[in-house]
């Protein structure tokens, strides 16, 4: 039986006193790919924010790897092993593509950072060629890698992705989501929130679709997606992404 | 008629204190109604004092001058010849960030000054302008143009005051305080922000003028040393934002508090042993500085907070 | 030609070195922090003056007497920040440019009030000017700042592209948001960024008194070359902040310079070019001259 990364039993988080999500429970699994979806407004960033320190918990708890994280700082977090890419503005646009990587090492520090940096710049092969171009200049895509490899420079346990697919190509979404698959592959959990739901579920161990800041059904990927109702709710807006 | 000495103390408090509310109403249209930073209100005073000098006083072989030209009409271009190189500096800046702003507001101070020194021909350099009037003389003399003078300046006030007022609760003023607290909205539904800039900022700059034109004809000469530039800049600032910016009362309230602390620090320093006797001036500009630093920490709001419902300020960074 | 350059580009290049060390600390303190800070001209006064008390207690030169003043102006500046900025850290940032110009107020009547109000000088007497090559004749103290301040804009290149903490600040010079959420120590960075800038305005202080004479409106009189040039030089980016001071510094002499027997502009006017060079800035380019990756 795989291990709990993450648990979030009854959480009730906001700004300020304004609870946006209510009562959510969730949990990922060691080396799997977590998927939150749901209509906008539902909550799905909130709850990812929630989890990394950078909005206010009002109530229930939030293990990581068995120890609570619940209202943690965010700066705590990055050494105990979670990293996050937000869904804009994840790149630092005048660093190189080798500086922004860097920088995800000063936190928390891996063993050797030599060596996780090449096993980075192997994943994404469009960035060997471009690390020492400036980020800025980069593709939306291609950044997205830069996010992602520089959240993974820590060598973190769980990794949070908002929307890594926002605003891509299909073709780099498969793309995307295909380095996904090798990066819980070579052992990281991931939370991601999704807005191409019916792709994300496909790639997805387990997911969870949120309703006005609610839990609202649950399942593995194949189950979701083949739940009839999740189906006519959730997933018919995307069809057209097919 | 004679009156007592400690009136002629309150008669010169409330003329300076009467000249500096000018300008904190003022500094309250561009800052508290347009969160615009002016840090070169000493320049805009300057300009102000010296039009109105050279237009009203008497000839002089030295500089330029000797128009001779009635004191209202003198307050009149000096209003000008300030809102002009308000603009000037407005056009360029305020579409950049407010820093900008400050920056070149403290440039054009100094540009100011430079020319003032420099500029003998106009401005008789560091001899200054002497025998410059006072209103009415020929009616009054002595201490009898002090008493008339204080009302002179607080009419000026009051004229200023309405202004502001005018200004803040006309749709002009609404649509000034929206675009303050949110630039992108307000420029959103169709409000020309650069323009509203502009002339929130021309507006202030005129009444700085004036306002120096009155510290002119109070003092009956002004010379680049009649006043420490950046002392005028910082009270008008402690005195607005211990005021409450956005509110004109405040403006008034906040000039005469502390222009009343400034001149008691005057007197505790003098109480201070000779050898530190003649750091006082020094020391109460520390003094200063450290309420400022309170004001702006704990007591933000002023005496008399902003009255139209506040939104947050948005954030600029 | 030659007196050109013997007295119009040597003094020009002297000029901009101390704007530039300045113009550093404005355009990384406005880039890490968002705010200009009106009190740097009077860090460098402190710098200064502290200088100027090692010289007259332990009877050192004025430049041994340097890493006294970086020490001294950088507890200075850790202070004011600590007390004064760090508490509307919040708020937006025009807020903490209030609070700096009464900063620069404070600390200017502090050294006013310790150390009086005359010039003083680091030392007295005649240096005798280097001559190079038979034509070119500089002063020592001229020569000594343009070469320090070229070590210094080497250590500082280094610095930024090689160091942990100086990609740190300028990523979050960058996206500070990002940087918090990457995991960076925000509040730890700003310290640096306070160091180096103090340190560096303390060297310029230095410098000034070396030049000239060390008096208590030092650094507020070279506040605005130093915002222009750090403009120039694109905010955020400390490197191009030195090209803009050596630009600003050489620009104000040469304008001076005799062309045809008359000079461009009154002497008295020199600090006018730094405006008009500001105001073009801001009019044209107010992202600053440089493009790219100059850091």
């Amino acid at each position: 039986m795989s291990r709990r990364v993450l648990d979030v039993q009854g959480v009730s988080a906001g700004y300020g006193q304004q609870a946006i999500i209510t009562n959510i429970n969730l949990h990922v699994d060691d080396q799997s790919i977590t998927a939150i979806i749901g209509p906008n407004g539902a909550g799905k960033s909130t709850l990812l924010k929630a989890v990394f320190g950078l909005n206010q918990h009002l109530g229930g708890e939030i293990l990581f790897d068995g120890r609570s994280i619940f209202n943690a700082r965010t700066a705590d977090l990055v050494p105990m092993g979670i990293s996050a890419v937000p869904q804009t503005h994840n790149v630092f646009p005048s660093l190189s593509v080798e500086e922004n990587l860097d920088i995800g090492t000063f936190a928390a520090p891996p063993p050797d950072a030599r060596a996780t940096k090449a096993k980075i710049l192997d994943l994404f092969p469009d960035l060997k060629e471009k690390r020492s171009q400036q980020a800025g200049e980069l593709s939306g895509g291609q950044r997205q890698m830069v996010a992602v490899g520089r959240a993974l420079m820590s060598d973190p346990k769980l990794i949070l992705l908002d929307e890594p697919t926002a605003g891509l190509s299909p073709a780099y979404l498969e793309i995307i989501f295909d380095l996904l698959l090798q990066v819980r592959d070579s052992g990281v959990a991931i939370l991601m929130v999704e807005q191409n739901a019916k792709q994300a579920l496909a790639i997805a161990d387990f997911a969870y679709v949120l309703v006005n800041g609610e839990n609202a059904y649950e399942g593995t990927g194949a189950d979701l997606l083949a739940n009839d109702e999740v189906r006519r709710s959730f997933l018919g807006g995307s069809a057209a992404n097919d | 008629m004679e009156l007592p000495g400690f009136v002629f103390y309150f008669i010169t408090f409330f003329t300076m204190g009467g000249i500096y509310a000018i300008l904190c109403l003022a500094l309250n249209m561009q800052w508290g109604f347009g969160g615009l930073f002016n840090a070169g209100i000493a320049g805009f005073y300057a300009i102000g004092a010296y039009t109105g000098a050279i237009l009203t006083a008497a000839g002089s072989d030295d500089h330029v001058g000797g128009f001779g030209l009635p004191i209202l009409i003198g307050l009149v271009c000096a209003g000008i010849a300030s809102g002009i190189v308000g603009w000037m500096i407005a056009r360029i800046c305020v579409r950049l960030k407010a820093d900008y702003l400050a920056m070149a507001s403290i440039g054009i101070a100094e540009i100011i000054r430079l020319a003032i020194v420099n500029e003998e021909w106009l401005t008789n350099g560091s001899l200054g302008i002497s025998r410059i009037p006072r209103p009415l003389e020929s009616v009054f003399s002595g201490r009898q143009s002090e008493v008339f003078f204080v009302v002179f300046v607080w009419i000026v006030v009051a004229v200023t005051f309405l202004v502001a007022r005018r200004l803040q609760v006309s749709p002009w003023g609404r649509v000034m305080r929206a675009i303050r607290d949110n630039d992108a909205a307000a420029a959103s539904v169709g409000k020309d922000v650069q323009r509203f800039r502009t002339e929130t900022f021309v507006v202030g700059a005129i009444f700085m003028g004036v306002a120096g034109a009155l510290s002119a004809h109070y003092f009956k000469f002004f010379s680049p040393d009649a006043t420490e530039p950046l002392l005028i800049t910082f009270l008008a600032w402690v005195m607005l934002i211990a005021g409450g910016s956005g509110n004109n009362i405040g403006a008034v309230a906040g000039a005469l508090v502390i222009w009343a602390i400034w001149s008691l620090t005057e007197v505790v320093t003098q109480q201070l042993p000779p050898d530190w006797a003649t750091r006082s001036s020094y020391i109460r500009m520390l003094l200063v500085g450290l309420l400022l630093q309170f004001v702006l920490q704990r007591f933000r709001s002023g005496l008399f907070p902003e009255k139209s419902p506040k939104l947050r300020v948005s954030d600029d960074r | 030609m030659i007196d050109f350059i013997n007295f119009y580009l040597i003094p020009g290049l002297t000029l901009g070195s101390i704007y530039a060390l300045g113009a550093v600390g404005i355009s990384m303190i406005f880039g890490i922090l968002r705010f200009a800070h009106f009190a740097h001209g009077d860090l460098m006064t402190v710098g200064a003056y502290a200088a100027l008390t090692a010289v007259w207690v332990l009877g050192i030169p004025a430049l041994a007497a340097i890493p006294i003043a970086i020490v001294f102006t950088c507890l200075v500046a850790l202070m004011a920040d600590r007390l004064f900025y760090k508490p509307l850290r919040d708020l937006p940032t025009i807020y903490t440019v209030i609070a700096s110009f009464g900063v620069a107020l404070m600390l200017r009547s502090l050294v006013q009030t310790f150390w009086g109000t005359d010039s003083e000088v680091y030392m007295t007497g005649f240096q005798k000017p280097v001559v190079l090559f038979d034509i070119f004749r500089v002063a020592t103290r001229h020569l000594q700042i343009i070469i320090a301040t070229a070590l210094l804009t080497l250590a500082l290149h280094l610095f930024l592209s090689r160091t942990q903490m100086g990609k740190s600040m300028r990523a979050v010079a960058d996206d500070p948001a990002l940087a918090s959420v990457a995991g960076l120590d925000t509040e730890r960075v700003i310290r640096w960024t306070w160091i180096i800038g103090a340190g560096l305005a303390a060297i310029a202080g230095v410098f000034v008194g070396l030049d000239t004479d060390v008096h208590t409106n030092l650094g507020w009189n070279l506040l605005l070359p130093m915002f222009a040039a750090a403009l120039l030089g694109g905010i955020g980016k400390p490197l191009g902040a030195i090209a803009g001071g050596l630009i600003i510094g050489v620009a104000e002499e040469i304008c001076t310079y005799p062309v045809f027997g008359e000079s461009l502009i009154s002497p008295s006017y020199k600090t006018a070019i730094a405006f008009v060079i500001m105001v073009l800035i801001l009019i044209f380019r107010p992202q600053g001259l440089f493009k790219g990756r100059l850091m």
